[in-house]
């Protein structure tokens, strides 16, 4: 049996039929005036081929075409995009099954964070009175290292809420390189946990490499059509409108090879789109429709997902804001747009401005957390510790988080009201009421029991301090050193034989 | 045989099932005796009282009080544990005079005058009666005349006064000097409990203790024993 992850049943929607209709116009629209630049020659080509405008465009800078890409083009991808991708994993029970129009969440990890945060606890002493002492957690930012996302991938295999993994650290450990870079990332995750592994590529000469390494974990090339336990995040736009070269070539060399790909855009508001809802939703999504129009003509068919990463600009700095309500607003509205499609969609949430695990990071958090999960968008990714948007990622965060969607999944349960259900409502009010005490306590039971009550916040103290941290860094460590299954050994001795560059520190064995 | 009764005694006890009716927590037991029926088959094979309550009704209880302690049980499976002792010490309660058994002390527990809740109330009940206190339930909204009154001719060995509101928690004080007046306040020990009292309002009212909840009810009184 796959995953389930939450289906919801009444999906949280802010925008009319007649304004995603709106959406949908304005976007075919503008792809084909303005348009889209494109950095790419052989996509401006295929493009050209199947009917779209194409002109070079005369700078001094690198090569560049306008394509104006026509709506029947972009209809004819629609069509042929699958509206079921399916998401393998090394064990059944982690598959994931995304059917485009069901409004259905998967909670994933994310981003890429640079800086890994680590935790430690501190007595201070209170001045002038030396018996007062308090313990408080002092987080430590560091680079993230090949180590660190092993143990991210570890940590996350028994987070029970957490659907699929993408790579959360950047490894950046001296001997890694462009060249090795991508087949460490995807063994040691693939090597640490038994979920479904997402992530982008720093060098697509590794990709055939990286395949090579999934089919080998799979059991064979057919094994992994029918399980791709692999699949992969490209930004081949970068708002606004501009296709560029490198990540054109990556996606297209994926989608030949047939795995699941993310078509990713990440506009910002205010800068990079306009501040208008309405303005950056239709620039996010012909961002993306140029995308998979382009994956269905290199390959028709081939499974690929709608990836909405919109964000509001601070007034500020210019920098991101996931913290802000309208990025939410963004993400529930693409999740929306993305359904229309029928196409699953790789929606943002739980990213927050805040630097560091505390108040604001879980107002934030939870803000868009909950938002962004009513409105169904089937993958929910960067959900898990993350902070100061994407570039800190903190494990003590994401076992907090963990505890968070156990008690949204909980709240999403369907509520149970039936006419089997009234009639147990009545005898138990009538009993009840014929006891000198009137209590209903003792029917709780076979609730408890049943899972029908939730469970108490994990990680609420016995006194008066606040000792969520504390007792989460426990749960945390508790969690690392838990055993994992890692790929067998046979496997593992296969994988280093013929995949160059794997470093000796990763094998377990 | 009445080994057989006495460990399906206990092990009803544990399961917090009072009636035949009840389910208890492991399986769906309902259809089999609870600890009701149980009891009263006990006293038909003549068993004798004491070992009953011992082998049976604490022995289940003890159990349940480290399942408790080891976070297995919840207050809702404590409190079916003890409401079932509790009712199978009604059973018991004639035989427990004719067999000269002591219950552990005589209990009485009131709501305040001016105050009706009493969900705190009934659950202290429960609890002390299940530990194998005799308990007075007066009722809510008990004129202090009246909790007086029961304390001089009933003589229990604790009072238990419970109260939720700012305004209603005079009324303890009120009760306390009463008591005083009567002459009875050194014949009882006076527990206070409630959303609106603490320990300084104990102390500030004169009553023997405060009690945050029903299972501190039981440990003040076992100190209080002692």
């Amino acid at each position: 049996m796959p995953r389930e992850g939450i289906l919801i049943e009444k999906p949280y929607q802010r925008l009319s039929d007649g304004q995603i209709e709106l959406i949908h116009k304005t976007s075919l629209e503008i792809l084909e005036n303005p348009g889209i630049i494109c950095f790419n020659a052989e996509a401006a080509e295929l493009f050209s081929n199947k009917g779209a405008q194409v002109k070079s465009i005369q700078t001094d800078g690198p090569p560049c075409w306008h394509l104006s890409i026509p709506a029947k083009l972009v209809n004819e991808a629609l069509q042929s995009s699958p509206k079921t991708v399916v998401l393998g994993a090394r064990k059944e029970e982690n598959v994931l099954i995304m059917k485009g129009d069901e409004a259905r969440v998967f909670f994933i990890t994310g981003s890429e964070a640079n800086i890994w945060l680590d935790v430690d606890f501190q007595t201070y002493v209170r001045k002038g009175d030396s018996s007062r002492e308090v313990v408080l957690p002092e987080f430590l930012p560091r680079r993230g290292m090949l180590a660190d996302l092993c143990e991210s991938a570890r940590v996350s295999e028994h987070l029970e809420t957490l659907d699929g993994f993408i790579r959360n650290v950047n490894i950046q450990d001296k001997d890694i390189t462009e060249d090795n870079k991508d087949v460490n990332k995807y063994f040691a995750s693939l090597n640490n946990m038994t979920k479904h592994f997402m992530s982008g590529l720093t060098n697509p000469k590794r990709l055939d490499d990286v395949a090579r390494m999934a089919s080998i974990v799979v059991g064979g090339d057919e094994a992994l059509k029918k399980n791709p336990l692999i699949s992969f995040i490209t930004c081949l736009i970068k708002s606004p409108l501009q296709m560029v070269d490198d990540t054109t070539d990556t996606f297209m060399a994926i989608c030949r090879k047939g795995f699941p790909t993310v078509v990713s855009s990440s506009p910002q508001a205010g800068s990079s789109a306009p501040m208008k809802e309405d303005g950056i939703l239709s620039q996010i999504n012909a961002e993306v429709l140029a995308g998979i129009t382009l994956g269905q003509i290199v390959n028709p068919g081939c499974p690929t997902i709608y990836g909405s990463v919109p964000v509001r600009a601070r007034l500020d700095t210019l920098g991101d804001s996931y913290g802000a309500p309208e990025t939410a607003q963004y993400n529930v509205d693409c999740a929306q747009l993305a359904r229309f499609y029928k196409l699953p969609c790789y929606a943002t949430a739980g990213v927050c401005d805040a630097k560091t695990p505390g108040q604001q990071s879980t107002v934030e958090r939870l803000f868009s957390d909950i938002l962004v999960t009513l409105s169904g968008p089937q993958y929910l990714h960067c959900a898990y510790g993350l902070l100061d948007c994407n570039s800190v990622f903190c494990l003590l965060q994401a076992v907090l988080d963990d505890a968070h969607f156990q008690m949204l999944k909980f709240f999403l349960k369907p509520a149970i009201v039936n006419n089997e259900e009234a009639e147990k409502t009545l005898k138990q009010i009538r009993e009840v009421i014929e006891t000198p005490q009137k209590l209903y306590i003792k029917h709780m039971r076979p609730m408890i029991r049943s899972g029908r009550i939730s469970q108490s916040y994990p990680f609420e103290g016995n006194g008066d301090s606040d000792e969520v941290f504390h007792l989460a860094y426990e749960r945390m460590k508790e969690l690392a050193a838990r055993p994992v299954e890692h790929i067998d050994r046979e496997t593992t001795q296969k994988l280093y034989k013929e995949i160059p560059g794997l470093l000796p520190r990763l094998n377990v064995y | 045989m009445s080994e057989d009764i006495i460990a399906l005694l206990k092990e009803n006890v544990i399961q917090g099932r009072k009636t035949a009716e009840d389910e208890g927590i492991e399986d769906d037991l309902s259809g089999t005796p609870g600890v009701l029926e149980l009891t009263q088959q006990a006293l038909d094979q003549k068993i004798p009282t004491g070992r009953i309550i011992s082998e049976g009704l604490t022995a289940g209880m003890e159990v349940v009080g480290e399942k408790f302690a080891n976070k297995e049980y919840f207050i809702p499976d404590m409190l079916a544990s003890a409401e079932a002792v509790g009712a199978a010490m009604d059973i018991l309660k004639p035989y427990l005079e004719a067999s000269q058994t002591q219950a552990r002390g005589k209990f009485a527990i009131a709501t305040v005058k001016g105050d009706i809740h009493d969900i705190g109330k009934n659950i202290v009940a429960i609890l002390l009666k299940g530990a194998g206190f005799q308990v007075d339930d007066l009722g809510i909204d008990v004129p202090t005349e009246k909790i007086v009154e029961f304390v001089k001719e009933e003589k229990p060995d604790y009072l238990g006064l419970s109260a939720l509101l700012t305004t209603t928690m005079l009324a303890m004080k009120e009760v306390i000097d009463a008591l005083a007046t009567h002459g009875v306040r050194d014949q009882v020990k006076v527990l206070i409990g409630g959303a609106a009292v603490s320990e300084d309002y104990a102390r500030e009212i004169g009553a023997d203790a405060y009690c945050v909840d029903g299972f501190d009810a039981i440990r003040v009184l076992e100190s209080l024993r002692s």
